[in-house]
């Protein structure tokens, strides 16, 4: 090869620029860490955290198909409970807020759900 | 078996033609209306309708019904009328009428306007039209919006011909001086319209309008209920609906 010296120093120049982003965190030690979420101002959640964790997505799609199309209000919980006023602002929202909670997963992860095009987060500040 | 092709397409031919119309026939013998009928589905006896006394309203010239509906329910304001949002609109007699414009007509029942809005239709063209099933009409007659669902194509908007519908043409927030948090706005490209406050309906209140009318202009009531507030006030009066000749069956009642 010719220039193997450059060529060499070159690629290896290329591969540390390029995966400098990565150094950067490591070192910073910001990188993979869970994004640290308020603590809800009440509970207990509507269903267990483990599940909701997993599947809250599910479940807010679950509810709005009720709510709006079957004309439903009440949530039968599966731990028995039932829950009235079966929306983001009628349950989620009176005891999480959305900035120190919602936020700091669906960033982490770079979901944007369009939720807050049209429902309105409640101003008062929950914790 | 020994069959002749003569046979053999008879038979075949026979057993296609019983194929082919032999549901229909099924569903004639039946008993079952044939006709795609969609309307006429049971609404456990319920139709809510409105009825708009318009003297009241041509006597005054009176927006509180639209003020509270539009605020309640963040409709936006935008000056520009090509991206005009609205629920409740008012309409001289003509517009409103077009079809029950006779000539010499006496200029207490033409003049001023009266108050429109979605007819709450009992065979609703907007309905029939919506590729996605995001507008629907309710058990109660209510026709609303699914907004999670609405793609935006406007189809519905075609479909009416009250001209019920607005299509957000731009972020509504923009066009709101402040927002009521007990109600979503809408977004960008979704249409929208009145929705008999279905959300008061729900825990027993009357549409935010007819609450709001100083002069008592509109009542709300069930059709289906022989001694609701909208079957009294229909009984010795002479009221009309917007193009009906159009079959969609309107709900909103005018006594002129």
């Amino acid at each position: 090869m010719y220039d193997a010296g450059k060529v060499i120093v070159g690629i290896v120049l290329f591969i540390g620029v390029a995966t400098a982003p990565l150094w950067y965190d490591t070192i910073a030690g910001k990188s993979a860490q869970a994004p640290k979420l308020a603590k809800a101002a009440d509970g207990p959640c509507v269903e267990p955290k483990e599940w909701m964790r997993a599947n809250h997505m599910e479940l807010l799609d679950h509810w709005r198909d009720a709510v709006v199309r079957e004309g439903e209000k009440d949530y039968k919980s599966s731990t028995g409970k039932t829950w009235e006023d079966m929306k983001l602002t009628g349950t989620c929202l009176k005891c999480h807020d959305k900035a120190r909670f919602c936020d700091k997963c669906h960033d982490y992860e770079g979901v944007k759900p369009y939720c807050w095009d049209c429902h309105v987060v409640p101003k008062k500040e929950v914790r | 078996m020994d069959v002749k092709r003569r046979d053999f397409l008879r038979i075949a031919g026979l057993g296609a033609g019983l194929g082919i119309g032999g549901q229909a026939v099924w569903e004639v013998v039946k008993g079952d209306d044939v006709l795609a009928s969609t309307h006429r589905e049971k609404t456990e006896g319920k139709r809510w309708a409105m009825v708009v006394e318009t003297a009241k309203c041509r006597a005054h010239d009176c927006t509180d019904c639209i003020t509270i509906c539009h605020k309640i329910h963040n409709v936006p304001h935008f000056d520009d009328p090509k991206r005009e949002v609205k629920w409740i609109w008012r309409q001289g007699f003509e517009g409103a009428f077009p079809d029950q414009f006779n000539e010499f007509l006496d200029e207490d029942i033409t003049g001023g306007s009266v108050p429109l809005m979605c007819n709450h239709c009992d065979n609703p063209g907007c309905v029939k039209v919506c590729p996605t099933g995001a507008t629907f009409k309710r058990e109660d007659g209510i026709v609303v919006i699914d907004m999670h669902r609405c793609i935006g194509c406007r189809y519905c908007m075609a479909g009416c011909p009250y001209g019920s519908r607005s299509f957000n043409w731009q972020d509504p927030r923009k066009g709101l001086d402040r927002i009521d948090p007990e109600y979503p706005t809408r977004t960008k490209g979704v249409v929208e319209k009145c929705t008999f406050c279905s959300e008061r309906l729900a825990v027993g209140k009357l549409p935010a309008c007819v609450e709001a009318c100083p002069y008592k202009a509109l009542t709300f009531g069930d059709l289906a209920d022989k001694g609701s507030d909208v079957r009294k006030a229909l009984k010795g009066v002479y009221a009309i609906r917007r193009k009906q000749s159009l079959g969609l069956g309107p709900s909103i009642f005018y006594i002129v």
